[in-house]
């Protein structure tokens, strides 16, 4: 059964069956590897994405169940074109060893885009489900903080 | 050689096995330069093996593991600081497994002693030892080794690369080298001629390359000693940097492994209703494991745990009970070694107050965000592997092995480490996709562990048990006696690699045996238990336990002395070590020490020297609404020269939390031979919300680079644990806290 996925506004014809989770799509039939695999039982939020403008663990949504345009770490900015947020956190060096951190920027994203101006326990609220075992938490609160400052500005 | 040859004789783990090899071999051999790996295409200078200048641009070598500690960074940064080109506008890879790319700096730190005590003398045999490792292909990224193995080496490359480059400039010129100078990526002629590196590079390549040039003064330093933008920021924030498990190749194949989970063999194993799955292609057997093909991951994940396979039974107790039975047993042994032995621990002194205490901390995973993988081809007699590694060279020839061809048809391709921790200086998952591969010739693959996998199938920090006893008269330390048990992690490691380990394990007592208190009376023995539940390095390896046992315990004197605990141990180590006092000292400014602290406020401090950095560290934890808040945390280091301050607290504070966290929650624990946690639901770490606050100070009064990725590990558990004694008048002695403790979730 053929299904059309709509990703950082390019649709997709989609042969795989419903049940696939949207991580794997991304990562395995369109090669969209920035969003990533960490756990599979959403407990770590590696695989976070944006469906209809809302974080979303992709590793726990079926294809069938994708009911809007989905939106990923590489629809977000590129390297010569980033987000706030993304240079929020180049600002800030954020990553050690990065595997999470599409994920920690998709959930922050979301968060500004739902909060322009969050609270530290906003950020507790909003990010405790990303985890990060290098520990980037302090500058990834800091780049949130500035990200939220700068889109302000804009 | 002599001195070499004196140190060989005295045996001791891998220091013996590295200078056995290197007398072997002899100081031709150790002293020739390794053959350069990089093999120009025309047009293309490669002055060494680590600069490659063509057309495109300049690409820095760094074939250290980039695990997010930020060593591509620091390399890179070392290399650019003399080749005059900007940091921004270079290309840092990994490049290929090496000789030339040896560790000059891990085979030293395994001299035996302590390394506080170190003489520059002494510091100058490890230098030669060093060079050892080339003869054992130790490209390894591990032992927080790298600012020390890499500067100034990567200097001396970058400086060797621009004077060739001036050199071909001078020729087509047809004036003296010494009139020239270089600027972003230029060499700059009398008269504004300016010509391109890239430009010159096909002349370049025609030359010797220039060799001992001088050095730059520290105070013409523009990236060295500053905090530069990491050259992997941009591609990991915006989701471009490539890792193992992203690599995407034409017709590559998915698969999924499934292993042994009580670390043993199988007999078969019954795949027909697998192969009757959507998608899925075939069911390979790799021996004590198998893999499900299919055309996506998550089909061969599902039909993998549709395979019923026939295990064999563990080769050591079934459960965690008798497996830390058997590990005390190893008490009634002899001792693998008595690694410190000062004074006379067997009489009580006179009018002395005896302190004994027993500790115990669990089995530990390394959980990398990124879970084991690896992808290969084998094509035409040639395999491919594409993975994040710390050990590239033992990745070729283990894979080499497992595919069945010669170690020079094994290309190793590192892709950037989703987390290392030690987890990936071994190579089982290189291995299985390398045996795959052979079982799907002419098809690429790529072989994605399960987290359930990962977390199932880990070499384990060793659990561990410490008897410790102690005695204290007059307010002061006067004995401190200390028993550790726990499984050789690095016996267990070389044997892997295929070394034969020999004499006592200086790792398994780190952090214990050679701190630089002055205790008159002072013993610690190591018993290694034969346990043979699989076990590894764990970010700061026998530090990671040990700091827990002698930092509790020496808190637990000072409780019984009546002495603040800080001032304890800055009085015990002023004498000794200077730049380990001033950590303490630090932390005691930073956080406003006093030792006392109001209700409902707990304050405790620990220090351990690792990896030839010194660490103090203070955690102040709250009561809040009955649940225990890490509230701060203040930690000062000196790792000697800071090459860049932003990484190296960046790295204090990750191995902190790294620590916290399982002193909180880690723990795997074992039934029928299995490892009982699955997932991150039930080995859980922190995350931003009960993440402390933390503030850290980098000294540099060290005359001695020390590593940074490590040593914030060790002091994090004990500081921890002496912080809740402090706010709920009970001592932690066993790990995790979230067993005995109402932590903050």
């Amino acid at each position: 059964m053929s299904t059309t996925l709509t990703v950082n506004g390019t649709p997709h014809d989609i042969d795989l069956p419903g049940e696939v989770p949207l991580l794997w799509v991304l990562r395995d039939a369109l090669g969209m590897t920035g969003t990533k695999y960490g756990c599979g039982v959403a407990a770590c939020g590696a695989c976070t994405v944006h469906v209809n403008g809302t974080a979303v663990r992709s590793c726990q949504m079926a294809l069938a169940d994708v009911d809007g345009p989905v939106t990923t770490i590489e629809g977000l900015g590129t390297p010569d074109a980033m987000a706030a947020i993304q240079a929020a956190w180049v600002d800030h060096q954020v990553a050690q060893c990065g595997y999470c951190q599409s994920g920690q920027i998709m959930q922050a994203a979301a968060l500004l885009a739902d909060n322009p101006a969050p609270s530290d326990d906003d950020i507790d609220m909003a990010m405790q489900g990303n985890l990060c075992r290098c520990g980037t938490y302090p500058r990834i609160r800091a780049a949130i903080h500035t990200a939220a400052a700068k889109m302000k500005e804009a | 050689m002599s001195r070499i040859g004196k140190i060989a004789r005295r045996t001791f783990l891998i220091g013996s096995a590295a200078v056995v090899g290197g007398v072997a071999f002899g100081a031709y051999y150790i002293g020739r330069p390794a053959p350069n790996p990089l093999k120009p295409e025309p047009g293309q200078a490669v002055p060494n093996p680590f600069v490659v200048i063509d057309q495109d641009g300049v690409t820095l070598v760094a074939p250290r593991a980039e695990m997010g500690q930020g060593v591509q960074t620091t390399w890179a940064a070392m290399i650019a600081e003399e080749l005059d080109v900007d940091l921004g506008q270079v290309r840092v890879i990994h490049g290929p497994a090496a000789a030339a790319y040896y560790n000059t700096a891990m085979m030293g730190g395994l001299l035996p002693g302590k390394e506080y005590e170190m003489t520059a003398f002494q510091h100058g045999i490890a230098d030669v030892l060093g060079k050892v490792g080339k003869v054992l292909g130790a490209q390894i990224t591990g032992g927080s080794t790298s600012m020390a193995d890499g500067f100034p080496r990567m200097c001396a490359a970058g400086a060797s690369a621009r004077e060739t480059l001036k050199e071909a400039a001078a020729q087509r010129l047809g004036i003296d080298r010494s009139r020239l100078t270089t600027r972003d990526g230029k060499v700059i002629a009398p008269g504004n001629v300016e010509l391109r590196y890239e430009d010159l590079a096909a002349d370049a390549a025609k030359l010797s390359p220039v060799t001992d040039v001088a050095l730059r003064d520290p105070s013409q330093w523009r990236y060295l000693g500053k905090s530069v933008p990491r050259v992997d920021m941009a591609a990991k924030a915006t989701g471009t940097a490539e890792f193992g498990i992203d690599v995407r190749l034409p017709g590559m194949k998915f698969a999924a492994l499934k292993a042994n989970p009580a670390r043993a063999g199988m007999a078969g194993f019954d795949a027909s209703d697998a192969l009757r799955m959507p998608g899925v292609e075939q069911v390979v057997d790799l021996g004590d494991a198998f893999a499900v093909v299919a055309t996506n991951t998550w089909l061969a994940l599902q039909a993998a745990e549709a395979v019923k396979p026939d295990w064999d039974a563990a080769a050591y107790p079934a459960d965690t009970d008798a497996i830390l039975a058997r590990m005390a047993r190893a008490f009634d042994g002899s001792p693998d070694s008595t690694m410190r032995d000062d004074g006379d621990v067997a009489t009580l002194p006179a009018g002395a107050t005896e302190v004994t205490a027993d500790y115990t901390v669990p089995y530990l995973a390394h959980a990398t965000m990124e879970p084991m993988n690896a992808t290969a081809l084998l094509k035409d007699g040639k395999l491919d592997i594409w993975c994040g590694n710390q050990a590239p060279i033992l990745v070729q020839d283990h894979c080499a092995a497992a595919a069945g061809v010669a170690k020079e048809d094994v290309e190793v391709h590192t892709t950037f480490l989703g987390g290392g921790f030690g987890r990936r200086g071994d190579f089982d998952y290189a291995v299985y996709a390398a045996k795959l591969a052979r079982a799907m010739d002419g098809t690429p693959v790529q072989l994605t562990w399960s987290r359930e996998e990962d977390m199932t199938h880990d070499f384990y920090r060793p659990a561990a048990l410490a008897r410790m006893k102690g005695a204290v008269k007059d307010g002061k330390v006067v004995m401190l006696d200390g028993r550790i048990a726990s499984q050789s992690a690095i016996r267990q490691y070389m044997t892997r690699m295929g070394l034969s380990p020999v004499g006592p394990d200086k790792v398994m007592v780190e952090g214990a045996f050679n701190q630089p208190y002055g205790i008159p009376n002072y013993r610690i023995r190591g018993y290694v238990s034969d346990l043979a539940l699989p076990v590894g390095s764990w970010r700061s390896v026998g530090n990671s336990h040990n700091g827990f046992f002698h930092e509790c315990f020496v808190d637990e004197l000072a409780h019984a002395a009546g002495a603040d605990p800080l001032q304890m141990r800055y009085d015990l180590i002023r004498d000794i070590h200077a730049p380990s006092a001033g950590t303490l000292a630090a932390v005691r400014e930073m956080s406003g020490w006093t030792g006392k602290t109001p209700d409902g406020i707990g304050r405790g401090v620990a220090f351990c020297y690792s990896f030839g950095t010194p660490v103090a560290t203070v955690i102040e934890v709250r009561n809040e609404d009955g649940a225990i808040r890490i509230a701060k945390a203040w930690i000062a280091c000196d790792a000697g020269l800071a090459l860049d301050p932003s990484i190296i607290e960046a790295q204090m504070t990750g191995a902190l939390v790294y620590g916290l966290s399982a002193a909180c929650f880690g723990e795997i624990t074992f039934s029928d031979g299995a490892a009982e946690q699955q997932n991150f639901y039930d080995y859980d770490a922190l995350r931003i919300h009960n993440c402390p606050e933390m503030e850290v100070r980098v000294l540099e009064t060290n005359p001695y680079l020390g590593g940074a990725g490590e040593p914030g590990t060790p002091g994090s558990m004990p500081a921890l644990a002496n912080a809740i004694f402090d706010l709920t008048g009970t001592r932690p002695r066993k790990l995790p806290l979230m067993h005995d403790f109402d932590l903050l979730v």
